[in-house]
């Protein structure tokens, strides 16, 4: 590679680099649309609602997944963008509208269906979801433990220790 | 690479005992092990990830990347596995191996344990069989193991316990809320419950702290190394002789067999993925029951075709664990006080002498359920999700008590680890292939034994209990044994009773898959006093010259 090819060659990289970055710094989410966020965190919050204490949304679950599908969930990559898309379209035949925009009790109604026709990724979302809630913060669910709280299980977990005891306050 | 007298190869339960009683000994040993050596601050006390909950991976090994196994269905179907999935049937790969991570429930085996065949008679499609050894040949091993390892608890209430000559050395913890409970409900039916030996510090010992009662005990590696394995006792003594050199990251290729049969070394791949031989006199295969069938039956030579020490085509077969069984209880009042580790009082009233049933197992309480556990542990009938999921969980977290037991399993020959003929692992070789089921009658076992959980909570107070029913498929996990199974018969066993391969008098298997039978109970402190047994054996041959080549 001779000098200018090799200029040439670091300018269309930095330009793909700053494309990249760009499309990163505008959406929220590492794997998600915008929308796929939206409709994803409604679907989190029919599993574990909001009442007294918040719900799976507010708690974190799209973080959650979205950051394992990044990760360890890598291979449900695909699930995710039809099963959302299914959703979104399964709300839109029904009553007009996508997922995110319905009433919860119309959402309610979808989930119902989607848990009968759309087992494997009901299924998928509704495991991922609980984890969230209810496992451990630093995976960006349970944001400020508040499962533990909800069900009084004592913080900090391990008597002694805060090295790693911040409840998703030490980024990951 | 400079010949040892021993290269051992796993340092979990079994191969960190041998390592440790043979360079104490005065033999040069390599112990090779493929996983890290790993502590408390590695593993993060993570509940998505650790021993018991694998969902966002395996914290003690193997990676999920490049080693995965091949798992055929009950319908034959053939599956791919990644370690953190469940059918893998993971054991750990690290230093200690399951015992870093373990819930440390330290069990002796009963007198029939050994004589299952004796005892029962054998099921119709079960190679159900007698150790060759006994009870009595393993007991001062036991006694060995207790001291050496550490074992806290008291048995004393036990009156189904085999003898034992020497208490066990630390006393009981204090007993948490869920013991107090089960007490006196256990009494009041006429049961015998007693104090769980754990493998656990209750007061300091061997130079270190006792427990601290924290919930994130099972599954995860001890914040003050209070919980004890080999990797906090005898490697270390291993490694301070200087005779005992441990090798990490070093996954082992093969065992290297001459134009003689005789094993001359192994070759493996060190932690920078260079192919590797060491040289020794005999080798010691510890890697748990799967890995240890893969490495014999990947270990072909002009004299051993179909595998070392598998002329009758026995490794492998007899693939056993135990079957998990027992009951929910739920309660009007609250059970959980998060004192760890939970798991603290058990009967062995229904391990034997159940009318028309063969074997049965220890049932106890269990460990503290981190709230992700219950999500899956509600009543049945809970919704899956929505508000009445959650408003269960707020109900329900601190109302349940679980109690259940390994049942012991009727083995078969048909349950068992082959080397697939396509997958490799990472380094190229052929994976274990798993495949098999469970006996009719360790179901039948199994499903009395919720019975026999559920009348306890009852008795405790439980306004509502259901099962923990047994499942099928083959067997195998953390309790993974019977795949190189001890006999005097070269024909149906693959190693003898001093755990020597039939055929290669300087091989030897010392983990659980010498076990012909595995108990009703957890049997980790049995595959360590086997270390301590075969290794005496070992030096019993050695100074009789039988193993120098």
């Amino acid at each position: 590679m001779n000098r200018r090819r090799f200029l040439q060659a670091g300018a269309a990289a930095a330009a793909a680099l700053s494309a990249t970055s760009c499309r990163r710094s505008q959406g929220r989410w590492r794997f998600f649309t915008d929308a796929q966020g939206r409709t994803l965190a409604a679907l989190c919050d029919q599993i574990v609602p909001p009442d007294a204490y918040p719900g799976a949304a507010q708690a974190g679950a799209v973080e959650f997944i979205d950051r394992q599908l990044m990760r360890h969930y890598r291979k449900h990559r695909a699930a995710y963008r039809r099963g959302l898309a299914e959703t979104d379209q399964l709300s839109i035949g029904t009553f007009g509208h996508d997922f995110a925009s319905l009433t919860f009790a119309q959402q309610t109604e979808v989930v119902r269906v989607l848990e009968g026709q759309r087992r494997t990724f009901f299924d998928l979302v509704l495991s991922h979801t609980m984890q969230s809630f209810y496992g451990s913060p630093r995976h960006g669910g349970n944001r400020d433990a508040v499962s533990w709280r909800m069900l009084g299980v004592p913080e900090p977990p391990v008597r002694g220790r805060s090295q790693f005891d911040g409840a998703g306050k030490r980024p990951t | 690479m400079k010949k040892v007298n021993a290269v051992v190869i796993g340092a979990g339960a079994g191969g960190g005992v041998v390592a440790k009683e043979l360079s104490t000994g005065g033999l040069s040993v390599v112990l090779l092990e493929r996983g890290r050596w790993q502590n408390a601050n590695d593993d993060r006390k993570d509940d998505l990830r650790n021993q018991r909950t694998t969902v966002l991976g395996n914290a003690f090994g193997p990676d999920d990347d490049g080693n995965p196994r091949v798992v055929v269905d009950l319908g034959g179907s053939e599956h791919v596995v990644a370690p953190s999935e469940g059918w893998y049937s993971n054991n750990a790969a690290c230093v200690g191996g399951g015992t870093l991570s373990w819930g440390a429930q330290a069990w002796r085996f009963m007198r029939q344990d050994f004589r299952m065949r004796s005892t029962y008679g054998a099921p119709e499609g079960s190679t159900l069989e007698d150790w060759p050894i006994s009870y009595d040949d393993l007991e001062p091993f036991y006694e060995k193991a207790e001291w050496e390892i550490g074992v806290s608890g008291n048995d004393d209430g036990n009156p189904f316990k085999a003898p034992r000559r020497r208490p066990l050395p630390m006393p009981a913890l204090p007993p948490n809320r869920e013991y107090e409970i089960l007490m006196p409900a256990a009494k009041r039916l006429g049961l015998h419950p007693f104090d769980i030996p754990m493998a656990r510090n209750s007061v300091p010992y061997n130079g270190r702290g006792p427990c601290m009662r924290c919930r994130w005990c099972v599954g995860f590696a001890c914040e003050v190394d209070a919980k004890n394995g080999t990797q906090n006792t005898v490697i270390p003594t291993a490694l301070a002789t200087g005779n005992c050199e441990l090798h990490t990251g070093c996954m082992t290729k093969e065992i290297i067999l001459d134009d003689r049969g005789r094993a001359t070394g192994v070759s493996y791949f060190d932690a920078r993925g260079h192919l590797q031989t060491q040289p020794a006199d005999f080798v010691v295969v510890s890697c748990a029951a799967i890995e240890s069938a893969r490495l014999l039956l990947n270990s072909k030579s002009r004299l051993h075709p179909r595998g070392l020490g598998n002329r009758y085509d026995n490794v492998g077969r007899n693939l056993q664990g135990h079957t998990y069984t027992g009951a929910v209880g739920a309660f009007d009042f609250e059970a959980y006080d998060d004192v760890g580790p939970g798991a603290g009082i058990a009967i062995s009233d229904f391990n034997h002498g159940n009318p028309g049933l063969r074997g049965g197992a220890m049932l106890a309480n269990e460990f503290i359920r981190l709230p992700i556990h219950v999500t899956g542990m509600l009543p049945p009938g809970t919704p899956r999700w929505g508000a009445a999921h959650k408003d269960a969980m707020r109900h329900y977290y601190k109302r349940t008590m679980v109690i259940m037991g390994p049942t012991q399993e009727m083995p078969m020959a048909e349950s068992r680890v082959q080397v697939d003929p396509k997958v490799r692992d990472r380094w190229g070789i052929p994976v274990a292939r798993l495949s098999g089921d469970r006996h009719p009658h360790t179901l039948e076992v199994g499903r009395a034994m919720c019975d026999k959980a559920a009348m306890w909570l009852k008795e405790a107070g439980a306004v509502r209990t259901w099962p923990m029913l047994p499942g099928r498929g083959f067997s195998g996990g953390q309790h993974q044994a019977g795949t190189c199974r001890m006999g005097d018969d070269a024909k149906s066993s693959v190693v003898n009773r001093h755990c020597q391969v039939h055929d290669v008098d300087n091989v030897f298997v010392v983990d659980g898959g010498v076990h012909v039978t595995n108990g009703g109970f957890n049997p980790a402190l049995t595959i360590m006093t086997i270390g301590y047994y075969a290794s005496a054996g070992i030096l019993r041959m050695w100074r009789g010259t039988g193993l120098r080549s």
